[in-house]
């Protein structure tokens, strides 16, 4: 079992259901119906292989496992893949949400339903490659590869402003990923490899250096994280895409900010990460609480959810730099539940969009009468996304303020009035939408849940719950491995303490 | 008592030479009809000269009384020049019968100034150089007023000669300053003259700048770009894209050949040149395609903005810089020639069109074709795991190795400027309603050369040809530092 390369099968069977997906022919409808199933079929077999690496994982090593190296571009650039307890968490995550991105899409799209599913095909592949990458320069081309299909997936089967939104998700990102490729060639040359494992082991870069390398990366994890003030793109991003491709936009592209930090700036840039921690931390308390204002003021359901989303992600941020066990298991475990909670949430949206083809908050309102098991579901999410215990939400958000309020109580008692407005947004748009009198026509003839959409919430309910409940599950996975990370961060700042007289006077480019 | 020189290691170029007199002797003889026969000929020669390239490849001779220098370098550059050449031609035959222009002095020109680049990239003499390029240059000028009833086409050919005259102008002033200071033509006379120790004379350094201009015109660098953008809008088609691609090679290898070969010694001093040829040809190359409506004007910028990059490994001044150039100019050939091919397929019932709106809704009236159009788009952009991305990677990676740290981060800047106009031809593609859809048949050799092209473009990421051609470039490069 465990001389097979499972990561490159999870990572590439979705290319190859991509390339199958080419074969259909027939007339329009024909080719439509297979090629749903091929996807359908593609991403739930890539789910059930992404869960052998969960059943085998050893979580008591911090280890890369299941590693595969293999020569590609000259002696020291190589194609790596490997998972520790902080990665396979977000491969699994990936690999769980694709199914129901397909499945949230089988009606919603009905032009061009072939070039649909392949771009989201290869989008997952890209996806699970950037969480499995061992090596900066794979790292980069699965990374910086997403752009392409996220940019059509918007472009061709977005709203009404879909040209603007995908230009500005494009360019955005691409400014960011562009500096930190160019911090990748920096470590290439100064470390003399660019090998991830071996990156993570040993201090490599001078405290001068790292700083400006740290600023490259953050400028990429920033953009995509988002990080206030560089957030602008993801409202009109989420605005105009697909209700599935909000899934994913929410679910994991975001998750790679989250994760680079993880990967690259805290384990290979301590000092710099040290250094730069408060301003991370004004940056994500500005982003709670001001996000959170401008969500109140939303008419649009998505976007309402979409600034929540840069909410929550300032606690990510806040957890993971706080670099104690509770702050940084607290924010992985809070980037999985929002992959959840959000993705789930941008379904709600979708199933009334489907019904009414608006996403104007007022259109709605007093759906609990004719569609009772649609605002139970809602209410669901609605309170893991609030963070209500016994839901994922809560766990994430505890442990992010519990590790914080070691450090700084200012910034805690800041972050949790994040969770006040949190609560207002949500609640708000619960009742506009949910609840009051169903005065109005069309909103009377609207069907409740499907079959199809009743087997989307399922699961996911079950996940909110299992995750707020029995958190453990993750939690241990991860445990070694952050660990790791902390001990290996403590020694560095230690020893860039110790050493500072020595090197006080430029004796560092 | 004259020795005969060694006439093996120029044996393509003999063979090109040969073989253009009797191709033209066979056009004139069978006439106008003969351009398919005369065309296809004109491929199997060039492939003739690839052929006789591979031999000596791994070999450093110098023949010609030192005139003439026959390494891996030029191996690799001759090959990509005699690929894109063959190409060209492959992709121009339909065009031009459908357009009129059948005329079988096409190829002939095309072998002509194939034969020109091939001696630019295996100069070792200033003479050889000047010898080389206007060969090169004049079957260039009458290929751009190819189409002589044409008024854009006719100003363009005289465009280019009063330009390119003036530009061989300063290159042969230079080169005579250079002789004048240095008392040789030869590069190796040169670099043992101005070998570094003590001041480089005054004169030496106003050759070296006039002959940069003179070849900063001919890979129309920036400042000295703005026959560019005319040219290649005025030109047919498929002349442009000759133009774009087989010419850029041939001037960028000799760039290199000329700074490596003649002035090691003092790359501190040109280096400063080439970075802000390079810098301002990136910028120039993003912002000024932004607001094109032609589609042959934007892929004028957009090979503009390429030659700042392909200079960024230049201007690196190391081993690692010209491999990088090697690199670069490979994938430069593999996405232009396709892009090109496909532009060329633009046509309509009343005749071929170069508008970039006309391309509306491309994807969903041809959606081969605008697959294949958006994957060359996306490359040129960089993106991964696309081919253009491995060019800009291993240019940035020379440049941030001799300390230009700052021009690699302008070069990423000026990729996502030149982003916007990649994506703008993809989003015209994909996102907007459909124009009235192209013809249906583009000709076997188009549709074979974009295939090819995209392929290469897509799978460049495969270890099996990413590695070998940065090895393969790696080799190349080293043979010019021995």
């Amino acid at each position: 079992m465990t001389d097979w390369p499972i990561l490159s099968l999870v990572t590439f069977l979705p290319l190859l259901g991509a390339l199958f997906a080419l074969v259909p022919r027939g007339d329009e409808a024909v080719v439509a119906r297979n090629v749903r199933s091929i996807a359908l079929l593609t991403t739930g077999a890539t789910f059930v292989l992404s869960l052998l690496i969960w059943i085998n994982f050893d979580s008591s090593t911090a280890d890369f496992q299941f590693v595969e190296e293999r020569a590609w571009l000259g002696d020291t650039i190589h194609f790596r893949m490997g998972v520790d307890g902080i990665s396979m968490l977000f491969v699994i995550l990936t690999a769980f949400l694709m199914p129901f991105c397909i499945l949230a899409s089988w009606e919603a799209i009905q032009k061009r339903v072939r070039e649909y599913m392949i771009a989201f095909l290869l989008l997952e592949t890209l996806m699970i490659g950037v969480f499995c990458a061992l090596d900066l320069v794979l790292f980069y081309l699965f990374f910086e590869g997403a752009l392409i299909p996220m940019f059509l997936i918007i472009g061709v089967w977005g709203g009404a402003r879909k040209i603007y939104a995908s230009f500005k998700f494009f360019l955005y990102t691409l400014v960011g990923s562009l500096l930190m490729l160019l911090a990748m060639i920096t470590i290439y040359i100064h470390a003399g490899t660019t090998s991830i494992p071996e990156l993570l082991t040993g201090d490599h870069f001078a405290a001068g250096l790292q700083k400006w390398m740290w600023l490259a990366f953050f400028a990429s994890f920033a953009v995509k994280m988002p990080m206030w003030p560089v957030h602008t793109w993801l409202p009109d991003a989420h605005v105009e895409a697909p209700t599935a491709g909000s899934v994913i936009l929410a679910g994991v592209l975001l998750k790679m900010g989250g994760y680079g930090f993880l990967r690259f700036s805290l384990p290979m840039f301590p000092v710099a990460s040290d250094y730069f921690a408060p301003l991370v931390f004004a940056l994500s308390v500005i982003a709670v609480i001001y996000t959170s204002l401008v969500a109140l003021m939303q008419q649009d359901m998505k976007k309402l959810i979409a600034y929540s989303s840069v909410a929550h992600m300032g606690f990510v941020t806040l957890g993971l730099f706080v670099m104690n066990p509770q702050g940084v298991e607290g924010g992985i475990f809070q980037m999985l539940s929002h992959g959840i909670v959000s993705g789930a949430l941008f379904l709600c949206v979708g199933v009334v969009y489907d019904r009414l083809h608006t996403r104007e908050i007022e259109r709605y309102g007093g759906l609990v009468n004719n569609m009772p098991r649609y605002a139970l579901v809602f209410m669901i999410f609605t309170m893991a996304s609030v963070g209500l215990p016994g839901t994922s939400g809560f766990v994430g958000e505890f442990l992010v303020l519990a590790g914080l309020f070691q450090v700084d109580t200012v910034v805690t008692a800041l972050a949790a009035t994040g969770l006040v407005l949190g609560a207002a947004y949500m609640l708000w748009l619960y009742r506009k939408v949910i609840f009051g009198d169903l005065s109005k026509d069309d909103l009377k003839r609207m069907l409740d849940l499907s079959l199809r959409e009743k087997l989307i919430f399922a699961p996911l309910i079950a996940v909110v719950f299992w995750m707020g409940i029995f958190p453990g599950a993750f939690l241990d996975v991860m445990h070694v491995s952050v660990d790791n990370l902390l001990h290996n961060y403590d020694t560095a700042i230690a020893a860039h303490e110790a050493g500072r007289p020595a090197v006080a006077e430029g004796a560092h480019p | 008592m004259t020795e005969v020189p060694a006439l093996l290691p120029a044996l393509p170029e003999i063979i090109l030479a040969v073989g253009a007199l009797a191709l033209l002797m066979l056009g004139v003889f069978s006439g106008e009809k003969s351009l398919r026969t005369v065309s296809a000929l004109a491929v199997l020669l060039l492939l003739a000269a690839v052929a006789a390239v591979l031999p000596g490849y791994h070999d450093t001779v110098v023949t010609f009384g030192g005139m003439f220098v026959s390494d891996s370098f030029g191996g690799f550059c001759k090959i990509l020049i005699l690929i894109g050449s063959a190409i060209s031609i492959i992709i121009s035959v339909d065009y031009l019968e459908r357009e009129n222009l059948k005329r079988f002095e096409y190829p002939v020109l095309i072998v002509l100034a194939t034969l020109g680049m091939l001696m630019m990239v295996s100069s070792n003499d200033l003479i050889a150089l000047y010898i080389g390029l206007e060969t090169q240059s004049l079957a260039l000028y009458v290929m751009a007023a190819f189409s002589r009833d044409s008024a854009r086409s006719t100003e363009a050919g005289l465009k280019y000669f009063v330009l390119g005259a003036l530009s061989s102008g300063m290159l042969l002033y230079g080169s005579s300053l250079i002789y004048g200071y240095t008392g040789g033509t030869s590069f190796e006379q040169i670099a043992a003259a101005v070998s570094g120790d003590g001041p480089v004379p005054i004169g030496v350094l106003l050759g070296l700048v006039f002959v940069l201009s003179g070849l900063a015109f001919k890979v129309s660098a920036v400042p000295f770009h703005m026959w560019t953008p005319d040219v290649y809008e005025g030109a047919p088609t498929p002349v442009t894209a000759f133009f774009a691609v087989a010419p850029k090679i041939a001037a960028m290898a000799l760039f290199t050949r000329t700074m490596f070969g003649a002035f090691p010694e003092i790359a501190d001093e040109w280096q400063q040149i080439l970075v802000f040829l390079s810098i301002a040809s990136m910028i120039v190359g993003a912002v000024f395609a932004i607001v094109q409506t032609n589609i042959k004007r934007l892929m004028a910028y957009s090979s503009i903005g390429h030659v700042g990059y392909a200079l960024m490994g230049l201007a690196a001044a190391s081993p690692d810089g010209v491999k990088a150039v090697l690199i670069y100019l490979a994938i430069y050939l593999a996405m232009n020639v396709g892009a090109f091919a496909l532009i060329i397929a633009m046509r309509r019932k009343d005749g071929a069109t170069e508008s970039i709106a006309d391309l509306s809704g491309l994807s969903q009236s041809r959606p081969a074709m605008a697959f294949a159009l958006a994957v060359f788009m996306f490359s040129l952009a960089g993106i991964p795991p696309l081919a253009g991305f491995f060019g800009k990677f291993y240019v940035f990676i020379a440049a941030i190795e001799s300390d230009l740290t700052y021009l690699a981060v302008i070069g990423a800047l000026a990729s996502t400027v030149s982003a916007f106009y990649y994506l703008r031809i993809v989003k015209i593609m994909y996102f907007d309603e459909p124009a009235a859809p192209f013809d249906v048949h583009p000709g076997k050799g188009i549709v074979a050369v974009a295939l090819t092209s995209a392929a290469i473009t897509m799978l460049f990421a495969f270890p099996v040809i990413v590695s070998r051609v940065q090895a393969i470039a790696g080799t190349a490069a080293q043979s010019l530092f021995q």
